[in-house]
């Protein structure tokens, strides 16, 4: 039995497809991330599941209702926290809590063990207006507002977009803990790093799913050799590496650049030749593992 | 119902704590009312009046002196023949002519009881309201003081007409103009504001993703709103009443019930408002142009109807203002009992069922 089951799955606002005949499946326990650039169409995907919107084409089963037919019943039993802060500013954290609580019919006591390891941390706030709470503090309010009613399947949208790294760091650390708890959840996030802490992650892109698999699966399905390169003169190595006939593709990472040889035509000796003819002494490289970003630009770039 | 009743004591939390709003909802029509109240004159002082005295004799002398002497009043002309009375409210600067009947003190010393005919000039209303009132007080001191020379209580009756506008209109119209106006706007635009604040602010995604049904988000929203408005109707009702002395004459009972369906007309409006548009901004927008303007307008509130253009005789039919205002004005100025009002009140019905049925069905139950 899969949690969620998307079958071509298409979406389109006049002209702009947001999706594209997606497919795939989330099964029970599982910690599914979906990792795309802004305007990839996570947003979209995210609120067909929660059925917000109405795909064009395709189904959708959540929990093993339909979201066109049987949107209610998908709606009491999900826990959705949409991409925006969506609280209620004027109210407090305690208030909140206690409004989603009484609304799917619980209370806060209820299910206080599901939340008590992210409360822990709102808890000297609970008098605070929800409006007047950080960036990360916000995110974790929300998140305890859409587990109150101890959902079936949590759906969260870029939860740690503009959010600061610790914050991120203990976000994902929740996400953990819930997954220990036996919760589903389907999560989207721009930022690849995060791709590694899901149990298995989609690549989208443009209403595209690139690839789904385990993150150490994605590595290593499109494992290619790979160097991190750096110099003191970074412009003229871009545009040297990008000018090298073996070379496959050229990317920034920071204060590295990483590339690839053409399959098969691996030449670091003709390359370290190439740059010193070109004046570019001063290099420093390493072969590097592709992380899932590496991989992520290899795969939109084909 | 216990989820109902969580989503309405966060409705209140909303209200309770928007304190700009507050101030607005329960401060603008008390300053409304006072000022439509105050800024008709409610002083006098030297107002020029007429007398016709057809009996010239020592009690209409006493009796025009203490008038005279008031302070209040100062004497313009002495008039002769009831012709001159018409002649005289032209000239514009008289506003009262007071005239005794021939044999006052006669008739006052025989048998007790002798007439006055005041005519005002009833173009200002409120100003010949008060010229009266204060005329009669001093009339009335006047009995007093010369009760002790007479074996029974003297009685000065007082016949009063009002001339150019016998209703009074202008004092008595504006507080059932400001009572539709008040409640349309914090029924409907505070409606559509609330309803629409919460897609804007995104929180109604997660109450779509909620087992609340759309219909007790509604009915929630709405709730809160019915509340303040006849609290609002009250407070008016209690300062036209005890401020500027105009009672409701007829049932209170039946006019609370008919400003709770006016109050529902103008919420189901505000719903509808809500469904049509995402965003705060352009709900306001809508409820003031598109509501408010016509109400103050069209609703015979500024403006008689009868005056207007037809076209627009036609527009205010389907005011439901227009029609609130006809039966308050019944109810609170003529007593008039729902025998007399059950037409309008079908009509501003029949408006309220058709605008919940048409929200109801345009309430989006997903985001697009």
């Amino acid at each position: 039995m899969s949690i969620v089951k998307v079958n071509n799955l298409s979406k389109s606002y006049g002209k702009t497809e947001a999706l594209k005949d997606i497919s795939f499946e989330v099964k029970p326990g599982e910690l599914f991330g979906f990792i795309g650039p802004d305007g990839a169409g996570k947003t979209t995907l995210l609120r067909i599941l929660t059925s917000l919107i109405i795909p064009d084409k395709g189904t959708a089963e959540v929990l093993g209702y339909d979201v066109v037919k049987d949107y209610r019943k998908i709606r009491s039993s999900v826990g959705y926290m949409p991409g925006r802060f969506s609280l209620y500013q004027d109210l407090s954290v305690e208030e909140n809590l206690k409004f989603f609580a009484t609304i799917f019919g619980t209370t806060l006591e209820e299910n206080y063990n599901l939340i008590k390891n992210i409360y822990i941390y709102l808890e000297p706030f609970k008098k605070r207006k929800a409006g007047k709470l950080s960036g990360g503090m916000k995110q974790k309010l929300a998140l305890c507002c859409a587990l109150i009613h101890k959902p079936d399947l949590l759906i969260l949208d870029e939860p740690t977009t503009g959010v600061d790294p610790v914050s991120r760091d203990e976000f994902w650390e929740m996400l953990g803990g819930l997954k220990a708890e036996g919760i589903t959840t389907v999560v989207s996030t721009p930022y690849m790093d995060e791709a590694k802490l899901c149990d298995r992650v989609a690549l989208i892109q443009k209403g595209n799913i690139l690839d789904i698999d385990k993150p150490s699966e994605l590595i290593k399905r499109n494992y290619r050799k790979m160097y991190a390169i750096k110099s003191d003169n970074m412009y003229g190595l871009i545009k040297s590496l990008n000018e090298f006939e073996n070379i496959d593709s050229v990317n920034i990472f920071g204060e590295y650049i990483h590339f690839t040889f053409n399959e098969g035509d691996e030449n670091m000796d003709a390359l370290k030749k190439y740059l010193s003819e070109k004046g570019i002494t001063e290099i420093e490289y390493k072969e590097i593992k592709p992380d899932i970003e590496d991989i992520f630009i290899e795969l939109m770039r084909k | 119902m216990k989820r109902f009743l969580g989503f309405l004591v966060k409705e209140f939390y909303h209200i309770f704590r928007d304190y700009r709003t507050m101030v607005i909802l329960f401060g603008m029509p008390v300053i409304q009312i006072l000022l439509f109240g105050f800024a008709i004159r409610n002083e006098i002082k030297d107002t020029k009046i007429a007398i016709l005295d057809y009996s010239r004799d020592n009690v209409t002398q006493e009796i025009s002196n203490k008038i005279l002497s008031s302070g209040y009043f100062i004497l313009s002309d002495n008039l002769f023949n009831e012709k001159e009375l018409e002649e005289e409210f032209k000239k514009g600067t008289i506003k009262e002519i007071i005239i005794f009947e021939q044999n006052f003190s006669e008739n006052l010393y025989k048998t007790g009881k002798a007439n006055i005919q005041l005519i005002l000039d009833a173009s200002e209303a409120n100003l010949a309201n008060m010229v009266m009132g204060y005329t009669n007080s001093i009339l009335k001191e006047y009995q007093k003081e010369i009760s002790g020379k007479y074996s029974s209580p003297p009685s000065i009756t007082t016949e009063v007409k009002m001339r150019y506008n016998p209703e009074l209109k202008s004092v008595y119209m504006f507080v059932p103009g400001i009572m539709a106006i008040i409640l349309m706007l914090v029924s409907a635009l505070m409606t559509s504001i609330s309803i629409t604040r919460e897609k804007e602010l995104g929180t109604m995604e997660i109450l779509l993703v909620s087992p609340l049904n759309p219909l007790m988000i509604i009915i929630g929203k709405v709730i809160p709103y019915l509340i303040l408005g006849i609290i609002n109707a009250v407070i008016i009702l209690l300062i036209s009443a005890n401020v500027f002395n105009v009672p409701v004459s007829g049932s209170n009972i039946l006019l609370l019930a008919e400003t709770v369906l006016f109050v529902i007309t103008a919420l189901s409006l505000g719903i509808l408002i809500s469904t049509l548009v995402n965003d705060q901004q352009t709900a306001m927008m809508i409820s003031l142009a598109g509501l408010m303007l016509p109400t103050v307008m069209l609703s015979g509130y500024v403006f008689p109807i009868e005056n207007m253009p037809v076209v627009l005789q036609w527009l205010s039919h389907i005011l439901p203002a227009k029609w609130y205002v006809i039966i308050v004005k019944s109810i609170m100025l003529k007593g008039s009992g729902f025998g007399y009002i059950w037409k309008e009140t079908l009509i501003l019905a029949g408006m309220t069922i058709f605008l919940i049925l048409l929200s109801i069905k345009k309430f989006k139950i997903r985001l697009f």
